[in-house]
């Protein structure tokens, strides 16, 4: 990458304490996310991939500092901001902003789409009255809502309708990044498709750069220029789209891909990878993967594996691509 | 899917005609299916479609206050439709049995495991009292449940959300029944998870020979599993057909709109072709086809003609009156 990242992450983790099943039971750590590195340049799309609690969340939550970082690093567009505090933290959160999965969890019920629209030009002291009236009105406008739609509560909304009222709320401040946490999960499929074009004008339309946070490949696949893969709180894998999807070297990239069920390839069986993800309060030593993976061995028990570059841009974190992998047992060519 | 072409065997779930109305809303409209004896037919559409509300009026599940209508709805040659609750209970589990997305909603939580899978058994008489136990830790060894003794004495609340669907599922086959209803079996899961549980369908569907009625708004799983697809919109179903005919030579609008909006993971996706608009809600429907506000190719007749089932291959048809021409091929 000539031009430095827009953003720039090292080292982020977070652990969560929880306190423990049952009355004494001492306090839970929970490594939600660890080690957690990578760059994302301007215009970029970065996707962030992985299974139900593997960490995605917490690290876009980390990047808007929405939520504080147990360590680590984030430069956006060369600053430090992951101990940014107060009126410089403010200012920060005009460029960063996120939107969520569940429109309806997010958006207060009791205030109109206009008012939801602009509350974060009225909490930032953007414009007066007639000023945030057009822009309420460029808004809406951008994001394929109707000008009389600004006087409906969002029970009076579509839930494609709503997601657009939450992109509409997150680009109020005209932020250069926007994190998209599931942001059309919860969608039908045709409105998935509505919301992924939306997404994909305003990306070339704003020079928006996005962190996209889903679970679902076919998405991640159609939306991202690059994609990291989280297992248990780690990156197991980084590639550009294309290298990712046609040659995964990591054996959790590859069960992952394997285990998609795709239109038009009949019926077919499938060989899933056995076993549940370990809970992050209990991750297994060395390989996080290794409960579950086809090629381990011995070392993958006892060992983490670093996350090593196996071609240029590409990188996985893998003891059968470790140079002195010695003891491999299976080839990962898939 | 014509009932009438099942020849003299009789199928396994025969259903014409089937209305479903809530306060004088229809929101299941004249569904005509048939399943055969270890067939599967995979049910796809969009929120609010009514596929569950279909699956829930043959399991006779619904509310007192849905007015369910049918020419046909049978089970084994034998009518659903009058048969008393008594009788329904008795074909629950032994004849058909369901599965549900959200397996908590479905299990009790203040009951174990063990107990929950030992009165389904006892209820249909399959094992007497002493037995109970062996088998509902056999049917949890079966689902791939490791230490299914031990399981046998935990909450739901403290299995994993892949491993409560594989106890529902324990629980459906426990009196193998010939017909079981999968209603997005594995929308809340996980794609590694999901991936063990279709297999799993597969192998107990085959061991069981089981008909088995696959609900999902996912078009791949559909496709990698079902031997036959309708496809339902606002109610009605629009298409109907072999899968892989479906899947190569989709002949209604909708259906081939729901692809093009399908971003895929095995090959990339140039811009998706949305489908404008939202699906009208059970009390705005629009006149004539229910699809042709949405529809890129509708014409003025699309809202004069409630449009019937077109012939479009032997065994494919489609709800449209200008179905697509390359389908037919
Ligand atoms: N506030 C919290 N307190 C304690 N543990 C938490 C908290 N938030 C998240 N966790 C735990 O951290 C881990 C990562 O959660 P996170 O929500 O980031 O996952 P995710 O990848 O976004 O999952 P999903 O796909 O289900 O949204 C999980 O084990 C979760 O239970
Ligand atoms: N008990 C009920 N009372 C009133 N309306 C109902 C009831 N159950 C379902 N409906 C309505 O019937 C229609 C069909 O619902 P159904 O649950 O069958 O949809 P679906 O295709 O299964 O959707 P989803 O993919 O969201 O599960 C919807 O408009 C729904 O609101
Ligand atoms: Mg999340
Ligand atoms: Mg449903």
């Amino acid at each position: 990458m000539s031009e430095a990242p827009l953003l720039s992450v090292r080292g982020l983790g977070k652990t969560f304490r929880r306190r423990g099943r049952g009355f004494l039971a001492p306090a839970v750590e929970v490594r939600a996310v660890e080690g957690v590195s990578f760059d994302i340049a301007k215009g970029e799309t970065l996707g962030l991939v992985g299974e139900s609690g593997c960490g995605k969340t917490t690290t876009g939550r980390m990047v808007v500092r929405l939520l504080e970082p147990s360590t680590g690093s984030i430069l956006f567009d060369g600053v430090e901001i992951s101990a940014l505090a107060g009126k410089a933290l403010r200012a920060l959160r005009r460029d960063l902003q996120i939107v969520f999965q569940d429109p309806m969890s997010s958006l207060n019920p009791r205030m109109t789409a206009g008012e939801l629209i602009t509350e974060p030009l009225v909490v930032h002291g953007v414009g007066d009255r007639v000023a945030r009236d057009k822009r309420l009105r460029q808004l809406l406008g951008l994001v394929g809502l109707l000008p009389h739609h600004a006087a409906r509560f969002p029970h009076e909304f579509s839930g494609g309708q709503r997601q657009r009222i939450g992109i509409a709320r997150a680009l109020a401040l005209s932020p250069r990044f926007l994190v998209l946490d599931e942001a059309v999960s919860a969608l039908d499929v045709s409105i998935q498709a509505q919301i992924l074009n939306l997404l994909e004008d305003l990306r070339s339309e704003l020079s928006l750069t996005y962190l996209f946070i889903s679970h679902d490949l076919g998405v991640i696949r159609h939306i991202c220029d690059r994609v990291a893969v989280m297992y248990l709180g780690e990156i197991v894998e980084i590639a550009t789209r294309s290298a990712l999807f046609a040659t995964p070297r990591h054996p959790y990239t590859q069960a992952l891909l394997a285990s998609i069920p795709e239109v038009g390839e009949g019926k077919r069986r499938f060989q899933p990878v056995t076993g549940d993800v370990p809970s992050a309060s209990n991750p297994p030593p060395g390989c996080r993967f290794n409960t579950r993976c086809p090629h381990v061995f011995e070392r993958c028990r006892a060992e983490r594996p670093p996350l090593v570059e196996v071609a240029p841009g590409h990188a996985a974190a893998c003891h059968l691509l470790t140079p002195s992998a010695t003891t491999s047992t299976g080839s990962l060519q898939a | 899917m014509d009932a009438a072409s099942a020849g003299d065997k009789t199928p396994l779930l025969d259903i014409a005609g089937l209305s479903v109305a809530f306060a004088g809303m229809t929101v299941v409209d004249r569904v005509t299916l048939t399943l055969d004896d270890g067939e599967v037919l995979g049910i796809v559409g969009e929120s609010g479609s009514g596929k569950s509300v279909t699956a829930q009026a043959t399991m006779g599940l619904l509310p007192d206050v849905a007015r369910v209508t049918a020419d046909r709805l049978n089970l084994m040659g034998e009518p659903l439709l009058g048969a008393g609750e008594k009788r329904l209970q008795r074909l629950r589990g032994a004849a058909m049995s369901m599965i549900f997305q959200e397996p908590m909603t479905a299990l009790n939580p203040v009951l174990t495991i063990g107990r929950q899978i030992g009165e389904t058994l006892l209820r249909h008489g399959a094992v007497t009292a002493g037995q109970a136990r062996a088998r509902s830790a056999d049917l949890l060894s079966r689902v791939g449940i490791p230490s299914p003794r031990e399981k046998l004495d935990e909450y739901p609340h403290q299995l994993s959300g892949g491993m409560r669907q594989r106890v529902m599922i324990a629980m459906a086959i426990a009196c193998h029944p010939r017909l079981l209803f999968a209603d997005e079996p594995t929308t809340a899961l996980d794609v590694t998870i999901q991936a063990q549980i279709l297999e799993l369908l597969r192998e107990l569907q085959q061991e069981y020979r089981m008909g088995i009625v696959l609900i999902s708004h996912d078009l791949g799983v559909v496709s990698s599993f079902a031997d036959r697809v309708a496809v339902m919109y606002a109610g009605r179903i629009v298409e109907d057909a072999p899968a892989a005919s479906l899947f190569a030579r989709p002949a209604h609008p909708y259906t081939r709109g729901l692809l093009a909006s399908r971003p895929s993971a095995s090959h990339d996706t140039p811009r998706l072709q949305a489908i404008p608009g939202t699906v009208p809600p059970p009390f705005d429907l629009p006149s004539g086809c229910r699809f042709r506000t949405r529809c890129a190719l509708a014409q003025p007749a699309c809202a004069q003609l409630d449009p019937p089932r077109l012939q479009v291959g032997p065994t494919h048809g489609a709800a449209c009156l200008t179905p697509l021409a390359e389908a037919a091929a």
